[in-house]
């Protein structure tokens, strides 16, 4: 049953992300200022919220792993990790190809450029963390531990363009943004949204097969205890 | 009178294998218990378990009528586990690794120091833990174990690296030990010398209560 | 059984801080091997970055605080060494005594380690890149305290965890490099301001941020601490 949601959700995904990168490319005007170039806005904006939304998400289930360990929670949790490193990633090098045109320099060190980098690295050390322990139930304690440290930067991402003055643009609200380039910008997030729920449940879905093979059962009684 | 130790359906598994598989068990107040089996056979994680350094996997332990996984902040003064590992720094002299002991205890160093004296490690008290032989270090570890005047004594192979002297010595504490009224755990494969000291037994294969 | 009055939170914290404090002033071979690696590191940055007298001056806050962070990195890791050798942090639990105390003590202990490496290396680093402290010394020992602390904390947490993780020489600097990024920053541009002077009175904020910093990961590794070491 899982695998056929998974499957319908998939190819529900291509049709939207197919849908929304049309709308983003070719059907909205390109912008005032900056031209077609403005266009990487529609993928480089939703792809970096999945991936503070992961961020988020992770830390949640961090917490409870703390209060109430199941291994649904760790693997969560897990998933979680991978996707926002994915997406920030992939967020990151899209915002450097726009910074180029834009700023003439494809990185520079303001207060959001440098929080999501430290963010993205500490994610990729929370990964690593998992690998080089061996014991499962530790190792779901401590990247809980580690998880909920490296969240406090999560906030400082997305509040730092209002707390510093930076090079990065301040969010916008959908008030002083052309009605059309909100449009393709909503569809995009509900595509990219789509793409997070796949990932998201085929990576689960590893990390809990994975957590199965770790274990053996628990013993069965046998007949000739004392 | 209540029961020092209930195991109730208590397992432990480290990765893929199962130290404890299932394990029942009742020692009342003041009794001595036997722990026999082959290495491997979870004699250490049952005493590891005991002395609330883990919890376990699954089921339950009670330990003087307290689940040993939430009240083991009240149970810990109570325990006292002599095991593989010294629980010494190499680096402090036998007095000042005895001495923090006492005062994590809330004990005057005096006790500490009457200890070793007690033990012949007052000669050597002042050296460095580094320098001294196995046997002395046991000797060192017995000091902290009765510091803590344990309701319930955890022997982990006490007998190991210990001249006939010493094994008489141990037999000795151990007694001592039981006529104070705590309830002692001995796990040892040297059956011969533990089986007059203790009023149970328990033999482990596999993680599981089997027939000696 | 005579009842004893065992030591409270503190209480325990503090005899344990000098245990730590008393077994790096035993080892402490170790201790000056690691002020000679950090002033191995300066001389090695100073190098590296060129001749350039001027630039030395300007990068002399970042080369202490790289050095001091480099050094952290050896200094956390043997602080839980000592604690595995005979299983020592196991029979301080069963004492018993509080995990939380036993990060405070550990944390504490570590943070004095390194305020020593960098009180060693400032005077050397006077030397090499020509400069003194405009500010006043008082200033500056405070930012090497609040950075040496803002190390300390996160750096404790996590070299618990390393200490039992394979691969725990990459696994420490690897977790902890990006997590100390804002306090090592803060602390370097404190420090430079320290050397510089400060006409618009920037070091407010940076030594806000490296407060913030301390605030919040002593809280979250005092909170946190006992998850990792007990099961």
């Amino acid at each position: 049953m899982l695998k056929k949601a998974l499957i319908a959700l998939t190819l529900l995904a291509i049709g939207l992300v197919v849908w929304a990168a049309w709308l983003g490319l070719a059907w909205a005007p390109p912008d005032r200022e900056m031209g077609d170039v403005q266009r990487i806005m529609y993928v480089h904006v939703p792809a970096m919220e999945m991936s503070l939304l992961a961020m988020t998400l992770n830390f949640i289930c961090c917490v409870a792993y703390l209060f109430r360990p199941r291994w649904s929670t760790d693997s969560l949790a897990e998933a979680f990790a991978e996707v926002g490193l994915f997406f920030g990633t992939y967020g990151l090098v899209l915002g450097s190809i726009w910074g180029k045109p834009t700023w003439n320099t494809y990185w520079t060190w303001d207060p959001r450029l440098t929080a999501m980098a430290i963010g993205l690295v500490s994610y990729a050390g929370y990964l690593a963390l998992r690998r080089f322990v061996d014991d499962a139930e530790r190792r779901a304690v401590w990247s809980a531990v580690v998880g909920i440290i490296i969240a406090v930067d999560v906030p400082i991402i997305y509040l730092s363009v209002r707390w510093w003055r930076s090079l990065h643009q301040v969010q916008s609200s959908p008030a002083t943004v052309d009605p059309a380039m909100v449009h393709a910008l909503r569809w995009n997030f509900v595509a990219f949204f789509v793409v997070f729920i796949v990932f998201v449940m085929a990576r689960y879905a590893i990390a809990r097969a994975r957590r199965e093979q770790e274990m053996t059962p628990p013993p069965l009684v046998l007949e000739a205890a004392r | 009178m209540s029961n020092a130790l209930e195991l109730h359906d208590v397992s432990k598994r480290y990765g893929r294998i199962w130290a404890l598989a299932r394990l029942s068990l009742v020692l009342p107040e003041g009794q001595s218990l036997l722990l026999t089996g082959h290495n491997g056979s979870g004699k250490t994680t049952l005493l590891r378990l005991l002395a609330t350094l883990f919890r376990p996997t699954t089921g339950r332990i009670l330990l003087f009528g307290q689940d040993a996984v939430s009240g083991r902040e009240a149970l810990r003064p109570r325990i006292a586990l002599l095991g593989h590992h010294t629980f010494l720094y190499d680096d402090l002299t036998a007095r000042e690794n005895c001495v923090l002991l006492a005062r994590l205890l809330g004990r005057p160093a005096a006790e500490a120091n009457a200890l070793l004296e007690r033990l012949g490690l007052g000669a050597r008290a002042d050296e460095a833990v580094r320098t001294f032989s196995a046997g002395m270090r046991k000797r060192l570890a017995i000091v902290r174990l009765l510091l803590k005047r344990p309701s319930l004594a955890l022997l982990d192979e006490p007998f190991g690296e210990l001249d006939p002297a010493g094994i008489q010595e141990m037999e000795h504490l151990v007694r001592d030990l039981s006529q104070a009224g705590a309830t002692v755990v001995l796990a040892t494969h040297q059956v011969e010398h533990g089986q007059s000291l203790c009023t149970e037994r328990l033999h482990l294969a596999a993680g599981r209560a089997a027939q000696a | 059984m005579r009842p004893s009055a065992p030591p409270g939170l503190l209480s325990t914290a503090w005899i344990l801080v000098r245990k730590d404090l008393l077994l790096e002033w035993r080892s402490r071979a170790r201790a000056n091997a690691l002020v000679f690696f950090a002033l191995a590191s300066v001389l090695l940055f100073s190098f590296a970055l060129g001749p350039d007298t001027t630039f030395l001056r300007h990068a002399a806050g970042g080369t202490l605080w790289l050095a001091i962070l480099l050094a952290s990195v050896l200094a956390l890791g043997e602080s839980f060494r000592v604690e595995q050798e005979n299983a020592a942090l196991d029979g301080l639990r069963l004492a018993p005594a509080d995990a939380r105390a036993l990060f405070l003590a550990k944390a504490l202990a570590n943070a004095v380690l390194l305020v020593l490496v960098g009180a060693v290396i400032l005077p050397v680093l006077f030397a090499l890149a020509s400069v003194d402290a405009v500010l006043g010394l008082g200033r500056l020992a405070g930012v090497l305290v609040l950075g040496c602390l803002a190390i300390a904390a996160p750096g404790t947490v996590y070299a618990a965890i390393a200490s039992h993780a394979r691969s725990r020489d990459v696994l420490l600097p690897l977790l902890l490099f990006p997590l100390l990024i804002p306090a090592v920053v803060a602390a370097a541009k404190a420090t430079s301001l320290v050397f510089e002077g400060d006409p618009m009175l920037q070091s407010g904020s940076w030594l806000g941020l490296l407060g913030a910093f301390n605030l919040v990961y002593w809280s979250l590794g005092f909170a946190l601490f006992p998850r990792v070491v007990e099961d």
